[in-house]
Formats: C-alpha cells, structure tokens, sequence
C-alpha cells in the first residue's frame, strides 16, 4: 500500500462515521455526499475508474438529490 | 430492556463482530495482491477477441451481459413501482409556475445543462473505449434536465420531460437490450453473445452488440432518473399546493 492509497483510505474511514454521527437530516445528506466522494478518489487511486464514475453520479449527485427532494416533501 | 442490558448487549455483539472481522481480514490475500484466473484471462482476450478498449464494459455488456439485463429490469421494476404508486393518487393537471425566478440563474443553469448534455453522450459514446457507459453517462444526461429544473424553468422542465416519452425511452431502453439479445440467437449464437461487426480498437465504432447495449443501457438509466426524479417533484407540488 503506496501513503496515497493509505490516505485515501483514512480519508474514507474519516467521513464514514461522519454520517453515521450526523443526526439534522440537511447536513446528513452533505456528509452522505462528502463520503461518496472520499469513496470517488479511493477508487480513482485504486485504479478503479468505471466504479469511481458510477460512485461519483450515483453517491455524490443523484442520491442526495432524491433526499433532498424527499426532505422538502416532508417538510411541506 | 433497560439501557444498561443494551450496552452490554451491544458490547458482547460489537466485540465478537470486531473478532470475527479482524480473523476474516487476517485471512485475507495482501493488498494488491490479484490471482483471480478469470479476471487475468479476460483483461488479456478482450481487445483482441471484441476489440473493447474498456474491459470493464467488455465485461458488463458482454462477458456478463446477462447479469446487466436483470440489473436493468430491477432498475426497470422499481422505477416502474414508484411510479405506479406516485402516479396513480394524482390527476395529470397543468401545475403551477414556480414562484421565483432569476435570469442570472436561468442563463447559468441552460449552460450547465447543455454542457452536461454533451458529456453524458460523451461518455455514453465512449462506453467501450474509455472509463464509463450507459450507466453512468444516463445519469449525467439525466441530470441535465434535473438542471433545468434547478434553474427554476419548472415548466420547460415538464415539456421537456413529458411523461408519455420518458415511458416510451425507459420502455424501449430496457427492452432493446433484451431485443439485442434476441437479435444474437436470430443469429445463430447464443443469447446476448456479441454478434460484431467489431471495428478497429479505440474508434467510437467498435466492440459490436456492446457498444448497442450501451445505448439501450443509456436510455433506460436516463430516462428511469428522470422519471424517478420528476414523480417525486410533482407529488412535492401537490403537497405544496394542498397546504397553500
């Protein structure tokens, strides 16, 4: 394991507690979104670019959006 | 249960998941570390045998194609089920134009959403040759129109995204893939299996039925976002409508 590597995978071991710890539903979904793209750049340092996109589009863009959208519905 | 046998609850199991975790990993081949023979075999045979720059795409729509027509149906299935359940509680009336409106915002958002128009075909078109695909570049092209829609053109966003169109595309999308497939048994072959031509490697007009699947891939996914996102808007507006 190259330190790249190792810090993207700290990177990664950083925000995914941070979501799991974030309870305001807004700020849940930007931890969401942030974890997504530490996952993007392991995957990008990983030499994995086909699953990085898919992360990148579904993680970081279209999933937030659909819980966004989700929170405004709930809160009317 | 008292909080106290909770967390002694959770100790007990949090401990023994962590043992159990650590023995797995302990076991695990060293990081980097590839013996797997398949994985090796196909990224050697790929470009010569379905000139497929990408091996990965080689793999989705090929090697694996059949894999990828259930993930589409699932895709197909549970866009289908949200907008069976949205759909069917709300009558098909013009809505309302949304009440704010920016020009700067406006000019911005037709820029970003004719710049993310070209790359989603950009990297659909490049499935076979470069990282990406269907999946992926129907995505950003979804949110293309997903833009126009931020950009506060609510209404442009639904004469762009009527409904009769995004089934027929979804609809067409997932079963030309299993239509593609079809067209290979026609052929002679066996289901899905790559019926050419192949092309030279590297040109936009290569890898045969793959770069075909792509499309079919494209439109499903795309159009499936859009649906998706456009059943949950609508049942926003409703809600926004019934409470003032």
């Amino acid at each position: 394991m190259i330190p790249l590597q190792a810090m993207a995978i700290a990177l990664a071991a950083l925000f995914a507690p941070l979501v799991v710890l974030t309870r305001d539903l807004v700020r849940l979904t930007m931890a969401a979104s942030l974890y997504a793209f530490s996952l993007v750049v392991l995957f990008v340092i990983l030499q994995a670019p086909d699953v990085a996109l898919s992360e990148l589009v579904v993680g970081a863009v279209a999933f937030p959006i659909v819980i966004v959208v989700a929170i405004v519905m709930q809160r009317g | 249960m008292t909080r106290r046998v909770r967390l002694a609850l959770f100790g007990v199991s949090a401990g023994g998941l962590t043992a159990l975790m650590l023995w797995a990993v302990s076991g695990l081949p060293a990081f980097g570390d590839y013996h797997h023979r398949y994985g090796i075999l196909l990224n050697k045979v790929a470009v010569s045998e379905r000139h497929a720059t990408n091996v990965v795409t080689a793999i989705v729509f090929d090697y694996r194609g059949f894999d990828t027509l259930g993930e589409e149906f699932i895709l197909f299935a549970s866009v289908m089920g949200v907008a069976l359940l949205l759909r069917d509680v709300r009558e098909d009336a013009e809505r309302p134009r949304d009440a704010t409106h920016s020009d700067v915002l406006g000019l911005v958002g037709i820029g970003l959403a004719a710049a993310l128009l070209v790359l989603g075909l950009y990297v659909v078109a490049h499935g076979p040759i470069t990282p990406g695909g269907g999946f992926q570049g129907g995505i950003v092209l979804a949110s293309a129109f997903v833009i126009v829609y931020l950009a506060g053109e609510y209404r442009a966003y639904r004469r762009l995204t009527p409904h009769p169109a995004l089934d027929l595309v979804e609809g067409t999308g997932a079963g030309g893939y299993a239509v593609i497939g079809i067209a290979s048994m026609l052929l002679g072959s066996a289901f899905l299996h790559n019926f050419g031509p192949f092309g030279m490697p590297g040109t936009l007009a290569s890898a045969g039925s793959i770069a075909l699947l792509n499309i079919a891939v494209a439109l499903e996914v795309s159009a499936a976002f859009v649906l998706l996102f456009t059943e949950f808007l609508e049942e926003l507006m409703d809600t926004r409508l019934e409470t003032g």
